[in-house]
């Protein structure tokens, strides 16, 4: 059934991932040591270079309110964005490709609710893609776990020193605080994963069953589950993507990373089917699945523009200064990913996917994709990484790498669940319409 | 100019595709079919051309694109500058973002209305026009395949008759 092909392909991408895993660490390690002693004995030793990076300190702090003593704070606040630097790639890589799969999940709940004609010979494409969750969340929440005990600095509000200091923090603390951050993490972990594998278990089920109870059960599960998941995902983005920046709020932000995870799901769903039909798995799914997929990529690109931009417009015609900071950290220091970013996800699939026979070609959807997926790794790389590492972002050998490491854990794992299953369900209720599906 | 053409009545849009697709393999030009609602795949099937509305879509969009921003430009930037939440309006750019629902709202409005309009001119549809569909039972439950008669009028009923449909009629009528 093609298991070898699969195998083939997940064993590369899990070779590229160990070549990766280790220059990333290390790399990064002599990259934050190098840059951190240089800083240090530039500030120490010559007063034209402190001179120099006062523009830096200011540009650091928004506002100069520590610029009397900012040799010695200016150092430490460096240092930390440093350090934080290989921990922050690590954070936006894998949250990335756990995202997708989240995503993916949602997709999925939405077909099994709305008990969809057209999608069910994709099913089993959604959940290998699902799969993913159980690695790429327990990778996320080690992640957030290491964060709580002081590894990084990624989470400001973890610093107890930090809210002694800060009356906002302190005014937050009683759901701002780390053993509470990890619980909640932890129940919609269990909530996601819980969901994926007890779907996944009666979808595989209902194929040897001989009526359809499973089916059913599926159906009630998946409504539920989208109740369960639009609560917790809101949350999730607060806590695991806004509290890095723990003073700045934007109460549309948990629809914001729904419609960037919710595209980049519908994306890699769309480039895996395509990949499995050119291998010749999937003989059933004809262009009109295809074409779908392309609309749905289309409209949720512009959905997500559309909160994307009324996030900015608000907060830009408010201009209340507590609410600013985060588009001037944005427009100031990262001037080039957050444009670049609204034209891939924007401007490049409106333009390319408007046409209606442009979606059905699978290489122009491919194509489409891989921007699309590009573009919404740079938009969580600009959700995360101002707050944490200011302005010495840089996409390098750390990011890149990280994202190559998840991009082979995810394409290994994901065909090997696809090669667990057969690709086509055979005993949905709705299978029939789905093989004859024509738009 | 009027000529005779042959009406074939249908009460199922299935059995109306398996007739259009052999009426079509007979090599016979199909003039109209009515339906009640509409039937997917049956443009095709009548060997239609696809239709330009999307490409008369885009452009008027593109149209109401540009009303939008001449329209915000003149009116709150050239002929009456206001200083809007300490944002004054010195330069189209800069206040880009207050005018961009507006410009959204306009393409789409643009695209809709005008998409539509060209829709109806291109359907001969007008106020007070008289109705096309040669049986008002084709408003209701019943589809109505029309073709042209040259001479040839026993064939197609034969041909017709070997279809499924419930009746077939034959009546002059005025070919626009």
């Amino acid at each position: 059934m093609g298991a070898i092909i699969l195998m083939v392909v997940g064993a590369l991408g899990i070779g590229l991932g160990f070549l990766a895993a280790p220059s990333n660490i290390a790399e990064a390690k002599e990259i934050v040591a190098s840059h951190g002693d240089g800083h240090g004995d530039a500030h120490g030793d010559a007063a034209t270079h402190a001179v120099a990076h006062d523009d830096h300190a200011t540009a650091n702090n928004h506002g100069g309110d520590h610029k009397e003593a900012h040799d010695t704070s200016h150092d430490t606040h460096l240092l930390h964005q440093l350090q934080n630097k290989p921990w922050a790639a690590l954070y936006v890589a894998a949250f990335f490709f756990f995202m997708i799969s989240l995503g993916v999940l949602a997709f999925y709940a939405i077909q099994r609710a709305a008990q969809a004609g057209w999608s069910p010979l994709l099913f089993r494409v959604m959940e290998g893609i699902t799969s993913y969750i159980v690695p790429g969340g327990i990778i996320v929440f080690v992640i957030l776990a290491l964060s709580v005990a002081h590894m990084n600095h990624l989470f400001v509000w973890m610093d107890a020193d930090v809210v002694a200091h800060d009356h906002l923090l302190q005014g937050k603390k009683g759901y701002l605080n780390p053993i509470f951050f990890l619980i909640r993490a932890a129940i919609f972990l269990a909530g996601w994963i819980g969901y994926r594998e007890y779907s996944r278990k009666l979808s595989l089920a209902q194929d040897e069953s001989s009526d359809n109870a499973n089916f059913k059960l599926n159906f009630r599960i998946s409504a539920a589950f989208l109740v369960f998941y639009l609560i917790s995902e809101s949350i999730m983005s607060w806590d695991w993507i806004m509290s890095v920046d723990p003073h700045w709020f934007s109460t549309l932000f948990g629809w914001y990373i729904f419609a960037s995870m919710f595209v980049s799901g519908i994306t890699v769903i769309a480039m895996v089917t395509i990949y499995l039909k050119s291998k010749g798995h999937l003989q059933d799914v004809n262009d009109s699945h295809i074409h779908d997929l392309a609309k749905f990529m289309f409209g949720i690109s512009i959905f997500w523009t559309y909160l994307w931009f009324s996030q900015f417009m608000l907060i830009w015609y408010a201009n209340i200064p507590e609410e600013v900071t985060y588009y001037i950290t944005r427009i100031e220091d990262y001037n080039l990913p957050f444009f670049g970013m609204v034209a891939m996800n924007f401007l490049f699939p409106v333009l390319l996917l408007m046409n209606s026979d442009y979606k059905r070609l699978n290489w122009f959807v491919v194509m489409a994709g891989v921007v699309i997926l590009a573009g919404h790794y740079m938009d969580i790389f600009n959700a995360i990484m101002p707050s944490t590492v200011g302005d010495q972002w840089f996409i390098g050998i750390p990011e890149i790498s990280a994202v190559l490491f998840f991009a082979g854990l995810f394409v290994f794992w994901i065909f090997r669940a696809l090669s667990k299953a057969p690709l086509q369900p055979k005993r949905n209720p709705f299978i029939e319409e789905s093989k004859h599906f024509h738009y | 100019m009027a000529s005779k053409v042959i009406q074939a009545f249908y009460n199922d849009d299935d059995v109306l595709m398996h007739a259009v697709k052999k009426v079509k393999a007979a090599k016979h030009h199909i003039e109209e079919v009515y339906c009640p609602f509409p039937v997917h795949g049956l443009d095709k099937a009548m060997g239609l051309e696809p239709t330009r509305i999307a490409i008369t879509s885009f452009i008027y969009g593109c149209i109401g694109l540009t009303v939008a921003v001449v329209m915000m430009n003149f009116i709150m930037i050239e002929d009456w500058p206001q200083d809007i939440g300490g944002k004054p309006s010195f330069s189209y750019i800069e206040n880009m973002p207050a005018f961009v629902p507006v410009m959204f709202e306009l393409t789409v409005f643009f695209a809709a209305h005008l998409m539509v309009i060209t829709f109806y001119m291109r359907s001969r549809l007008w106020p007070f026009k008289e109705a096309e569909n040669p049986d008002p039972r084709t408003t209701d439950d019943h589809f109505v395949m029309e073709i042209e008669v040259h001479d040839n009028e026993a064939e197609l009923r034969n041909l017709l008759s070997g279809t499924g449909a419930v009746e077939i009629n034959i009546s002059e009528k005025n070919l626009h």
